[in-house]
């Protein structure tokens, strides 16, 4: 079956309007051994979830304009005050008031660190990352924690200073439009559609 | 939550006390086409059933309510999936709930019984595991566990959770390890242990008789892990009956003490804030004081190098059993060794060795069955079952595995349920010529970690004859 038309949504007063397919339904095959003994069938699925980002949509809509969003405890009472979160969390998680918003994508290009990474050619089903895949978990001064990323040039080291590059063109509007790369890289050692 | 409060740090107080009964194990392979989870489920059920001299109608019509930890519905594309089980073992109307966290599924569902029982709701119940990752091709199976991170923040990135947790284990090569081959060695002897010690039990899916060096040329994985670094992925079954006092002496002569805690930590490492190292009864406030000093990198905690969660349930359950010291009151441990790595990260967790010093418990010998500097029983062997390394990996399985292992070695009957002729045929497995007693003699606690990715979810169940009880403190 052809998998064109593949469902899209939109959000009309408040609700979702789906269009296209959200599923394609496939004959299931049997499972036989040597001998011939049936022993099972195959369950082909091919359906498509919708997903709500909620109080985190800003922080994916800026990646693909060039910003990195974190949040920060506001609330003067609270021991979090002033720590600022990202992953960007949309509630202070000792208080629970509603986080303030704040830029931190100057901060994260005066240089951010490697505070660990990996390199793993193995994927799981779905991957679209070039393999070997370099992950780095980057420390942030004045930031109370330490976010999970890719590198996009170079090896990885611990210490390493990083810089943030968004995929400003044909953006995702996922994580993945947030890559990492060594300070100093050039704009033209950039993977497709990245920049600073 | 990086500071807590008094009412967070009590030690949990039961209503009454409650007793391991028995357990039981299917079979734990890679995959097992030719049965249907029910399958496993009831051959699990029937070995409990069995070592107590009950028949399945008798030990049935003791149970009350049940606990089913089955982790990844998807993977066999049924959800309510508990609600099958518990309609195959017929035992419905009793009231049951689905358990869920992760890797320490197996261990959860010991707590939620245990609570059961010691809240007087349940006079006995069943806490039932399973997991079959043999549906779903390998990649896709690691999309599935990747799933278990962050969809958003995490998942996206390779969709390989292995990655997710090797961060971790850079981290704490880097930092505890200071990249010494020493150390990578250190790690492979945990390999070998595990693998080997598999050879000797017929539920075990990755017997292997390896040595250090293959280890060390196995595939690597993500640096410095190699494939023989790793757990298994795996199908099967195990349970246990917990059951209070009175009735425990119903069903059995020989019942065991059994304690259950729990301690949590952020689903995201990325996550995790700067904290004290909240301290086990085995350990001094100025002891860490120098630890970035001596380990360069080393002063955050927990970091990327320590599971909080792993921390927090020894620190409840030996509170709640009275153990002061896991070298000296335990005889037995069955640790979570997702990786090499992280079973040693687990031994400082959990105060077996102090934060930075996981190492010495391996190099010392004293983590096996027989000491192989000494010669003698080592102080407090490790997965001798053959972990998740050597054993299995069936999620929902797993934890409840361990604590059967180390109750039948505090029952003094490891032999017979590991030696057992029929078993190995019944499994179509070859028991080796040089087939081992892994028996620790005079084992009278024990304790077992179950332990989710990295480290959302760990608990701590300990084990203890009820002639060899400990105060409880706090």
């Amino acid at each position: 079956m052809s998998v064109e038309n593949r469902g899209k949504v939109r959000v009309e007063n408040g609700r979702y309007r789906v269009t296209g397919n959200f599923h394609y339904a496939y004959p299931n095959d049997p499972i036989r051994d040597e001998t011939g003994k049936l022993l099972g069938v195959t369950n082909p699925a091919d359906m498509t979830h919708i997903h709500a980002y909620g109080g985190e949509a800003p922080f994916f809509e800026n990646l693909s304009k060039g910003k990195l969003l974190a949040t920060k405890c506001a609330n003067p009472k609270c021991d979090a005050h002033n720590s600022i979160f990202i992953p960007y969390r949309i509630h202070c998680p000792d208080c629970l008031t509603r986080c303030e918003q704040i830029d931190i994508t100057k901060l994260a290009q005066k240089g951010a660190s490697v505070h660990t990474f990996m390199i793993t050619e193995r994927t799981g089903a779905f991957n679209t990352l070039d393999k070997p895949i370099r992950f780095v978990n980057v420390e942030f001064e004045g930031v109370s924690t330490i976010l999970m990323g890719y590198l996009s040039v170079g090896e990885p080291r611990i210490g390493m200073k990083v810089i943030p590059i968004f995929q400003t063109k044909n953006p995702t509007y996922t994580i993945m439009d947030l890559s990492w790369v060594p300070q100093g890289t050039n704009e033209a050692d950039l993977p497709e559609g990245f920049s600073f | 939550m990086i500071k807590f409060s008094k009412q967070q740090l009590k030690i949990p107080q039961m209503s009454k006390p409650v007793y391991l009964v028995t357990g039981g194990m299917s079979k734990f392979d890679r995959a097992i086409p030719e049965k249907r989870t029910e399958e496993l489920v009831i051959d699990a059920f029937l070995e409990a059933a069995e070592f107590i001299k009950k028949s399945p109608e008798e030990l049935k019509s003791y149970i009350h309510s049940c606990y089913y930890g089955h982790f990844a519905d998807h993977f066999g594309d049924q959800l309510l999936g508990e609600a099958v089980i518990h309609d195959r073992l017929g035992l419905d109307p009793l009231g049951n709930v689905g358990i869920k966290t992760g890797g320490a599924t197996g261990g959860s569902t010991i707590w939620e019984a245990y609570k059961a029982v010691a809240s007087g709701y349940s006079d006995t119940v069943l806490a039932m595991g399973w997991e079959r990752m043999d549906e779903v091709p390998t990649d896709e199976g690691n999309h599935y566990i990747a799933s278990a991170a962050d969809k958003d923040w995490e998942t996206p990135m390779g969709h390989i959770y292995t990655g997710y947790y090797a961060v971790m284990a850079q981290k704490y090569w880097q930092v505890f390890g200071k990249e010494e081959e020493s150390f990578r060695r250190t790690l492979a002897e945990i390999a070998v242990k595990n693998k080997g010690y598999a050879r000797m039990n017929p539920h075990a899916q990755s017997p292997m008789k390896i040595t250090v060096e293959d280890v060390l040329n196995s595939p690597i994985v993500a640096h410095p892990l190699r494939a023989l670094d790793c757990c298994l992925m795996s199908v099967g079954a195990s349970c246990v009956i917990l059951a209070d006092e009175k009735t425990a002496y119903e069903l059995t002569d020989n019942p065991l003490l059994l304690y259950s805690s729990a301690g949590s930590h952020t689903l995201r490492v990325a996550d995790r804030r700067d904290m004290d190292i909240p301290l086990l009864p085995n350990e001094s406030p100025d002891q860490y004081k120098d630890l970035g000093k001596r380990f360069p990198g080393g002063d955050r905690y927990p970091g990327f190098t320590g599971f909080l969660a792993a921390r927090m349930a020894a620190y409840y359950a030996y509170g709640m059993a009275g153990i002061v010291d896991p070298n000296e009151d335990l005889d037995i441990v069955e640790l979570h060794d997702a990786f090499t790595i992280s079973d040693i990260q687990t031994y400082e967790d959990i105060g077996i060795r102090p934060y930075g010093e996981g190492r010495t418990y391996v190099e010392s010998g004293e983590c096996y069955h027989t000491n192989p500097f000494t010669g003698k029983p080592g102080k407090l062997p490790a997965n001798l079952s053959g972990g998740l390394i050597g054993n299995m990996h069936a999620v929902g399985a797993t934890g409840i595995m361990q604590v059967v292992e180390v109750a039948q070695h505090i029952w003094g009957r490891w032999g017979e349920m590991h030696a057992d002729e029929a078993k190995w045929k019944r499994f179509n497995r070859v028991k080796p010529d040089d087939w081992t007693n892994l028996q620790v003699v005079g084992a009278k606690r024990g304790l077992a970690i179950s332990h989710a990715g990295v480290g959302s979810h760990v608990t701590a169940t300990v084990l203890m004859h009820p002639d060899h009880q400990l105060e409880r403190r706090g």
